[in-house]
């Protein structure tokens, strides 16, 4: 009996292939999209902790100088001959336009065990040849194929080291970096017996290694960005998945019927039914996990680019595979599908066993469950509302934008309900009358798929609002930003001084830029000098000012900070910043800074210099009418013999600029498209489910005299209005999702809030590609239609069925 | 005397075979100084270091006897490795020295090891004043001034378990090995410069784990310099030091060969500090007992024969567990002799595989 009733249950998917076909795709998309983004924050996060677990900077204690400048050589030495084991480390960072590299020089002699220093004795690396010059720097394998800085000692590939940073000894980091004072001292977790605590003889900071390395807190938000799109991607496929299940239960309820005569026990069919499921979530699923893969791996280094330029943050751009993120694509596979499922299932388990079969009993939702549904999104919406306008953090703001979506889509049945009806009332022949009643009583069916369509367009208009506002904000901002027409650096203090001197008569302005890194309530961030010039006085973007702000910057009574440590710290003008110990500024304007995840102070240059007589000042920006430039650069590299990276124009930073950028949202414009893409193929699968089912709707009006062909017209007519009217209730949420993420999500992730800024065409587009996916979805069925064999519609007639 | 560290020691600043054959030569492939018959010592800037040499101690042991009567050993050792014929300034890696310090008890054997550059003050030698150290680890002269700098010491050392703190008098003059301190390692000719200071009496205070106890005993140092490794056949090392009941001292040590027989050294040290050398052969040592050190069979009882002195006596280690599992391990500890001479001494073994 059951191998009987196995046959006559697979027999359908051998009658229709495309079905079997959709409901394998929507659920291998569903896990393809999920697990895509879970490969990818998986290789993300074990790049942090590969980063963080360098030196062992995730067990050991460090030594640091409150300031943040190097420890003088000779402090080390004297911790050293009191008999505290600490190691130096001279951690400096290389960079030219084109390569950065973080060096980490280390004394292998006395580096802590727990650091999990490469072996250097025993192992394939000379201990000789690393001590000695020109030394060795240790990279990882993708490290040494991409551009580096010039000059280099030789490269030896090693595994386990994080992209981006290459480990040396302490000599050769000094020789490079042009200093000798320690970073930072790692501790040895067990010092010698007898000594008194190592807090107690130094005025050093102490540090533990805290839980989870910074890099990763501060790429939280981005992976948190990416699980929510992954979560839609894959409640969208889940929409799919519904809808093809529910065809196919649907066009079995008479061989269920007919099993169940012959004598199947109920338990038994339902069982049948759920293993059959389980197979094809399984191998759904595999599919997935393998078209998960391919996803992620081709967006990797697109994210890659991402975290390098919003955060600096160095993640590995080739994709392991990992069985984490394998196991759990496959197990939602699984709970999608039983989620997706559940309900058929329920109703098989109360099919009455003789009662006649009633094809459309399940599409014909009561208007009290459609009340139900929208009093609930009425309860999303003030959920969102109060989360939008009072809720912290970034959860909160995601916890918006789900209540937001949801609540979107729960009400979206009974406002298209609402429009239809009124509709109506404009119908002006009896057969648009009855094609809109029709569609009315359609939308049940529908709902799903129609739900889907408006999530994804709602995300799509939502993240294109976003990314365009922050597009059209960021250009607009590095024009301010970037006033100065040429960038030089020299290589040193010397030559710095003589291109000062030989461009003073051939420019407008030579303005020195001179940094120095500090921490800022606690943080490390960096603090510039400026001069005092008209160049900063009319382009700086500035977000609030004091009255006379630069004339109190320049007499270095006061402090300009960016827009992220302002929010980060809530300080606002007037309020005092301690940018060291002891020395405090009032703040006198907050600067937008996009693009720079560390806070940042601006001082008077005179201050700075004072502050920092050692800092070099190597940088400048030169003010020369734009058409001079090129005679200027000309005239610097014949002169000084700059190397191409020294003299940077202008345009040329806001191409780089613009090109992390672009690559910024990459991935999210791919998963974008992805999920519409999604969205489409939920309208298709339910418009097949309805189009069996619907016949003995159809039939009476073709037996009133419509032709097949215009039958075939009105189901194409149907799908445009619903998917027109979904688009036009997806703007207005879009635009709410836009919000959330600008005034919320943007301000907790990065910490900089941007104006909004509309795009009407852009609407236009997706409007037009949204009607054109829904036509396309409704091709094949209405093509069907338009030719099915009158025989098929008057057995309507002769059987009910 | 610490021979097998000269073959990991040199592997690790030079990474490269071997090469043998140098003695007699002014200087090697490298441009390292080479040891050379009738040496002129100068003083006091031969206790400091020579850097133009590869490999160069500062070696002190000393048995000891507790207040509480139990015997105590220590070992004191800075070793100077070099990876060019120079001293560097700042962080640039020419010289580099290696601290070992243990303490042992009959029942226990604790040791510790440090590693440090030269040039940025983390660890080296003076001469003048004499100071030697590796982080808080020092070997500090408290001679009176016209006073060899080497008659008076204090030294100290610590570990994650132990700790001591000791002041050392010499009673006699330096000792110098083989032929006027220059002494020869193999048939081949390699060789080094060599003498000691065999004749301190110690008094201080070790700390280990069960809290302080004052000691007191008597120490002997160790001071050797060279740029040659070992014949290419030589695998290991054993080296005594013997403090007889009169005051006499006997060094004596024995270099394994894997194809010739044992090369053995001695040198008799008469109370008064007369030295007396011996060749090749007179000296026999014979292995009584082995015993399981570290997984290695380690021999922890001997017989020593010296018949021009009319000396045979079998020694018996304090802690036949004296491991030193330092990043070249070896075995270091104090013994007991017995036979025709009673009395304390120090052994050490290296290259047991």
């Amino acid at each position: 009996m059951t191998r009987a009733a196995c046959a006559a249950l697979l027999s359908h998917w051998r009658r229709h292939p495309g079905q079997c076909l959709t409901l394998i795709l929507g659920l291998a998309l569903a896990t393809a999209l999920w697990s895509g983004v879970q490969a990818i924050n998986a290789e993300a996060r074990a790049s942090y902790d590969r980063a963080a677990a360098v030196l062992g900077q995730d067990q050991l204690d460090r030594l640091t100088r409150e300031d943040g400048l190097p420890i003088p050589l000779a402090e080390y030495i004297a911790l050293r001959r009191a008999g505290y084991l600490v190691s130096p480390v001279i951690e400096v960072e290389l960079s030219d336009p084109g390569a950065r590299l973080r060096l980490l020089g280390i004394d292998p002699l006395t580096t802590p065990p727990e650091a999990q220093a490469p072996a250097l004795v025993g192992g394939e690396i000379s201990f000789e040849a690393f001590v000695t010059t020109p030394g060795r720097l240790l990279v990882a394998s993708e490290t040494a194929a991409r551009p580096l800085p010039p000059d280099l000692p030789p490269l030896v590939v090693t595994s386990g080291l994080a992209p981006g940073t290459a480990l040396t000894d302490i000599a050769t980091a000094a020789r490079l970096s042009g200093r000798s004072d320690p970073s930072y001292l790692l501790v040895a977790p067990v010092q010698p017996s007898g000594l008194p605590p190592l807090a107690e003889a130094t005025d050093l900071t102490l540090s533990t290694p805290q839980s989870g390395s910074d890099i990763g807190r501060l790429t939280d938000s981005f992976h948190l960005n990416l699980t929510a799109f992954g979560l839609l991607a894959f409640a969208v496929g889940l929409f799919i998945v519904h809808a093809a299940i529910g065809l196919a239960f649907e066009q079995r309820r008479t061989s269920f019927r007919t099993l169940r005569a012959l004598g199947l026990p109920i338990r038994r069919l339902v069982t049948l039914l759920a293993v059959e499921l389980t197979a094809f979530a399984l191998i759904a699923g595999l599919i997935g996990i393998i078209l998960g893969y391919i996803v992620a791996a081709a967006l990797l280094p697109g994210v890659a680019g991402t975290l390098r330029g919003l955060y600096g943050a160095e993640i590995s751009g080739q994709l392991a595979f990992r069985p984490v993120w394998a196991v759990t694509g496959m197990g939602i596979a699984l709970i999608g599908t039983a989620a997706a499922s559940v309900q058929a299932l329920m109703r098989v388990a109360r099919l009455p066993l003789l009662a006649p079969a009633q094809p459309r009993a399940w599409a014909m939702a009561s208007g009290q469950a459609m009340r139900g549904q929208m009093m609930f999104a009425i309860g999303l919406f003030a959920l969102a509302f109060l989360l939008g306008a009072f809720g912290t953090g970034l959860i909160a703001g995601f916890a918006c934008l789900a209540a937001l979506l949801v609540g979107a889509a729960l009400a979206l049945p009974s406002l298209l309900t609402a429009l239809l009806r009124l509709a109506t009332r404009f119908a002006t022949t009896p057969f648009r009358e009855w094609l809109l009643a029709d569609t009315r009583q359609q939308l049940p069916g529908l709902s799903m798929a129609l739900m889907a369509l408006l999530l994804a367009l709602a995300a799509n208009i939502g993240v294109s609002t976003m990314v365009g506002s922050f597009r059209g904000t960021f250009t607009g901002w590095l024009d301010q930003r970037l006033a100065s027409e040429l960038y030089v650096t020299a290589r040193t203090p010397s030559e710095a001084a003589a291109i000062r001197a030989a461009l003073r008569p051939r420019t407008d302005a030579v303005l020195p830029i001179v940094s120095a890194p500090v921490t800022l309530a606690g943080q490390p961030a960096e603090l510039y000098g400026i001069a005092d010039h008209a160049t900063y006085r009319d382009n700086w973007p500035l977000l609030a000012a004091a009255p006379d702000v630069w004339a109190q910057v320049a007499a270095g009574e006061a402090a300009l900070i960016n827009e992220q440590l302002s929010r980060r710290e809530r300080l606002a003008i007037g309020d005092p910043v301690t940018l060291q110990p002891g020395w405090t500024l009032p703040i006198a304007g907050v600067y937008s800074d996009y693009g720079n995840p560390v806070g940042q102070a601006i001082i008077g240059l005179d201050l700075f210099t004072d502050r920092f007589p050692d800092v070099p000042q190597l940088r400048m920006a030169v003010r020369v009418p734009p058409d001079r430039v090129p005679a200027v650069v000309d005239a610097l590299r014949a002169e000084f013999d700059l190397p191409a990276a020294n003299l940077i124009d202008q345009e040329e930073i806001k191409r780089f600029s613009l090109r992390i950028f672009e690559q910024t949202f990459l991935v999210t414009g791919a998963l974008n498209i992805l999920t519409l893409g999604v969205a489409s193929l939920a309208l298709l699968a339910s418009l097949l489910t309805l189009a069996g089912m619907r016949l003995p709707q159809l039939a009476p009006i073709w037996a009133l005299g419509q032709t097949r062909a215009a039958l075939a017209r009105a189901e194409l007519a149907r799908t445009a209005i619903l998917a027109f009217l979904t688009f036009a209730l997806a703007i207005p949420v879009g635009l709410a999702l836009a919000w959330v993420l600008l005034a919320v999500v943007n301000v907790e992730a990065f910490g900089w809030r941007l104006p909004m800024q509309m795009f009407p065409v852009d609407w236009l587009r997706l409007g037009l590609y949204a009607l054109l996916a829904a036509l396309l979805a409704a091709a094949w069925p209405a093509w069907r239609l338009a030719n099915i064999a009158p025989s098929t519609l008057l057995k309507v007639f002769a059987h009910e069925r | 005397m610490n021979a097998r560290l000269w073959i990991p020691m040199l592997l690790l600043t030079t990474g490269q075979a071997l090469s043998q054959g140098f003695a007699g030569l002014g200087t090697d492939a490298e441009g390292f100084a080479v040891p050379a018959p009738d040496p002129q010592f100068a003083f006091p800037a031969d206790h400091g270091p020579h850097p133009s040499y590869r490999i160069e101690w500062w070696y002190l042991t000393a048995t000891l006897t507790g207040a509480d009567g139990r015997d105590y050993g220590i070992q004191w050792t800075l070793f100077r490795s070099a990876l060019r014929p120079e001293e560097a300034e700042g962080w640039d890696a020419a010289q580099l020295w290696m601290g070992h310090a243990g303490v042992t008890t009959e029942d226990a054997h604790f040791y510790a090891e440090r590693l440090g550059r030269g040039g940025v003050g983390q660890a080296g030698v003076t001469p003048d004043p004499f100071e030697a150290w590796i982080d808080d680890w020092a070997m500090i002269s408290t001679a009176p001034t016209g006073a060899d700098a080497l008659s008076a010491l204090e030294l100290t050392a610590r570990g994650a378990d132990f700790s001591y703190d000791l002041d050392l008098r010499a009673t006699g003059p330096l000792v110098f090995h083989g032929d006027e301190g220059y002494s020869v390692k193999s048939a081949d000719g390699q060789a080094s410069y060599y003498y000691s200071q065999p004749f301190y009496e110690v008094s201080g205070r070790l700390t280990l784990p069960d809290g302080p106890t004052e000691v007191t005993g008597s120490a002997w140092l160790d001071r050797e310099w060279s740029s040659q490794p070992l014949s290419a056949d030589q695998n290991g090392w054993d080296w005594f030091s013997l403090q007889f009941a009169d005051g006499a001292r006997l060094m004596g040590f024995g270099l394994r060969s894997a194809t010739r027989p044992t090369y053995t050294s001695a040198t008799w040290i008469g109370p008064d500090g007369s030295a007396t050398a011996y060749p090749d052969g007179a000296l026999r040592l014979t292995p009584l007992r082995t015993e399981s050190v570290s997984g290695r069979d380690v021999p922890v009882e001997w017989r020593m024969e010296l018949a021009a002195r009319d000396i045979d006596v079998e020694t018996v280690a304090l802690n036949p567990q004296s491991w030193m599992g330092t990043s070249f391990p070896y075995w270091e500890g104090p013994i007991r002799f017995s036979g025709s001479h009673e009395g304390r001494g120090y052994l050490e073994m290296t290259g047991n595989e």
